[in-house]
């Protein structure tokens, strides 16, 4: 202990310098990102006070995408497997959480347990039904897994809707989990220490706990020896096999964790929903999703991070924009397209976009800026 | 027996635009090895502009068809050109997320295209129904798998026969040795997009014939085509021909017996089934019946 200490002390002021390979492996390995992350923690801590109640809605829902969409990083970034399955974990998570932690109305089950139960559960369900889907996802490779999760979101959005005793029926839907812990209620009106805070930003700060726990473990997961089995199945799957990294158990495992994380970010969302039908599991979920990796980046947390902000914030961006763009505010509105429409479009073609011209996301722009102000003024 | 023979016609109607999807998806497959997650959003775009030609500017069911094909066969080789060509040498599942991007783009386009009104493609067959061994059969279900089937036929032709078609199946072997012959490879890539978006346009025509409107929530149709292409293997002509007719007849022959015998799968179970048939093969055959099984090397 006292070694590493005294080697990171020597090397203060020497950022790229590391004399232990505990150093060059630790979370954040830098001074400065030491420094830019306290920075943030510091902004999303002060930020409820100062947004409007929609916004803090709205940025609790970017944790929550966040958290879903670390978790399809860990299996489609690390991992290299492609899902179009991740909405119907989402699903499955939300409805666990519903079952338990939820109130029982009208022919739908529910608990009412504490959210110290349903919220860990919520996660380990899903992870449970990846763990038995697993070997079959196993035998098929690329494109093949992503048409066989995409089965995975019908077969699962028909199941939802059918199963009505959990799900309230299509169409109908039910009431999500309440977040209760320990008698403590998370989403109603609080006052600590003579700060007055509504509902919305009791909220806020729970999820952003749950959001940094969950994204310090996938940090950590992906520096460790199963976070390197993914990268080498990822890289060269039968060279990893050969090297000794079993591909069933590398991939079942990449894909309960990932199930975990959508789990849980399910059963987050419905809160913050209100009301969860059916219909919410679908296939443009999940594409939601797969537009938080891609944009943000594949293979990195923080730019799952920053995907996540982007894809959630986006609509809000294009609605602010309509006062100056010849576009309706309605649907079926005059102009080439309405908001919603135009929303949709621009998303698509950010996809495209990133794809093409930056294929590390908004991670790989960053790089590029921060590069260049490295070497500045000379460019390499 | 009666339920059988229309629920058969239908399956069998509904197979040959499985058909016609599967070809779609498999072309594009074998030129590029990318699936084309657009193909449902051309199909709508290729019913909109059949109905487009067919009522709004009054054209005969069978011109406006073609035309609406030579429309989107353009299109298909600008999008090609834009978004698919930039991606060569990349991973394939970043090319097929670029056409899930696409689709998100193309499906805005063609329901602001379609609009509110109903647009019909204008057939010839509308509910018209031939009386078939006892049972009512609709013609437009006969209509649909005999055209697509000459359809699929005269592109196996061309792909067979001629010498562009030898090129293209030459570049889906090996690009690398198709190029040291002196095929351009590009040009395949872009002619292979061009003939599925022509696919995709016949069997969207197709499906909105018989009487239905042209509606943005024909994708999940076209989704269904994906099952076909895992039954049939990804790269085989043969197997989307088959397989598309197995889906349609499970698929058709479940919407007609299973609210009479397993009512507890629930309301439009059919929908599913597709899906269900492709897990179940994955576990028996991960590469379909008529699929090549990789060979991989470390």
């Amino acid at each position: 202990m006292s070694a590493t200490t005294e080697s990171r002390r020597t090397v203060r002021g020497r950022a790229q310098l590391f004399t232990t390979y505990a150093a060059e492996m630790a979370i954040f390995n830098t001074g400065v990102k030491r420094f830019w992350i306290a920075i943030g923690v510091l902004a999303v801590l002060v930020l409820p006070f100062f947004l409007a109640r929609d916004m803090v809605a709205l940025v609790t829902t970017v944790f929550i995408f966040a958290i879903g969409g670390i978790g399809l990083n860990l299996l489609t970034g690390y991992a290299g497997q492609v899902s179009l399955g991740h909405a119907f974990f989402l699903g499955i998570g939300a409805y666990t959480a519903a079952v338990l932690g939820g109130e029982a109305s009208r022919g739908v089950i529910g608990l009412g347990l504490d959210m110290a139960i349903w919220l860990p559960l919520a996660g380990l369900v899903p992870a449970l039904i990846a763990f038995v889907i697993a070997p079959l996802a196993a035998r098929v490779r690329g494109l093949y897994l992503a048409i066989l999760t995409l089965g995975l979101v019908f077969i699962g959005e028909h199941i939802f809707k059918e199963a009505k005793p959990i799900t309230g029926g299509a169409g109908v839907g039910r009431d999500p989990a309440e977040p209760v812990l320990f008698g403590f209620d998370l989403f109603s009106n609080h006052e600590f220490f003579g700060v007055r805070m509504d509902r919305f930003q009791v909220y806020y700060f729970a999820v952003f706990v749950i959001f940094v726990v969950m994204a310090l473990a996938a940090r950590n997961i992906a520096r460790s020896r199963f976070g390197r089995s993914f990268a080498a199945v990822r890289d060269r799957d039968i060279a990893a096999e050969v090297m000794g990294v079993s591909l069933l158990r590398t991939k079942s495992l990449a894909f309960s964790i990932s199930a975990f994380y959508a789990g849980i970010a399910g059963a987050l969302l419905s809160i913050i929903i209100g009301r969860i039908s059916p219909e919410t599991w679908n296939f443009f979920l999940s594409i939601d999703f797969l537009a938080v990796i891609f944009i943000g980046g594949l293979a990195t947390i923080t730019g799952s991070i920053f995907g996540a902000l982007f894809v959630v914030m986006l609509p809000k961006i294009v609605n602010s924009l309509t006062a100056y763009l010849p576009i309706g505010s309605g649907v079926g509105e005059g102009g080439i397209f309405n908001v919603f429409e135009l929303q949709s479009i621009i998303f698509g073609v950010l996809i495209v976009l990133f794809l093409i011209l930056e294929p590390r996301g908004l991670y790989g722009l960053w790089l590029r800026l921060r590069n260049y102000f490295k070497t500045w003024p000379f460019s390499y | 027996m009666e339920d059988l023979i229309t629920s058969l016609a239908r399956g069998l109607g509904l197979g040959g635009v499985y058909a016609l999807l599967g070809i779609s998806f498999v072309i594009i497959y074998r030129a590029t090895g990318v699936i084309n997650f657009a193909t449902p959003a051309l199909m709508i775009l290729g019913a909109f502009f059949t109905g487009a030609f067919g009522t709004q500017a009054g054209l005969p069911f069978y011109v406006a068809v073609v035309l609406a094909m030579i429309v989107m066969a353009l299109i298909g080789l600008v999008l090609e050109r834009v978004a698919l060509r930039p991606m060569v040498g990349r991973p394939a599942f970043s090319a097929a997320t670029v056409t899930v991007g696409l689709f998100i783009i193309l499906l805005i386009v063609a329901g602001r295209l379609i609009g509110s009104e109903l647009l019909t493609v204008n057939d010839p067959w509308g509910l018209n129904t031939l009386s078939v061994l006892g049972g009512t059969v609709f013609v437009v279900d006969l209509a649909r798998l005999v055209i697509a089937l000459v359809a699929i036929g005269i592109v196996g032709l061309f792909l067979v026969r001629s010498r562009t078609g030898l090129a293209m199946r030459a570049t889906a072997l090996d690009q690398e040795t198709a190029l040291a012959q002196g095929i351009n490879v590009g040009r395949m890539f872009g002619l292979s997009w061009g003939i599925s978006a022509a696919m995709a346009a016949l069997a969207g025509a197709l499906l909105t014939a018989g009487g239905s409107g042209v509606e943005t929530t024909i994708a999940l149709v076209a989704l269904k085509a994906l099952p076909v292409i895992i039954l049939g293997g990804l790269d085989s002509f043969k197997g989307s021909v088959i397989a598309g007719l197995i889906i349609g007849l499970a698929e058709s022959l479940t919407r007609t017996y299973q609210p009479l015998y397993a009512p507890w799968l629930g309301a439009n179970f059919d929908i599913i089934v597709p899906y269900i048939i492709m897990i179940i093969v994955l576990m028996v055959r991960p590469y379909g019946l008529y699929g090549t099984k990789e060979v991989v090397r470390v």
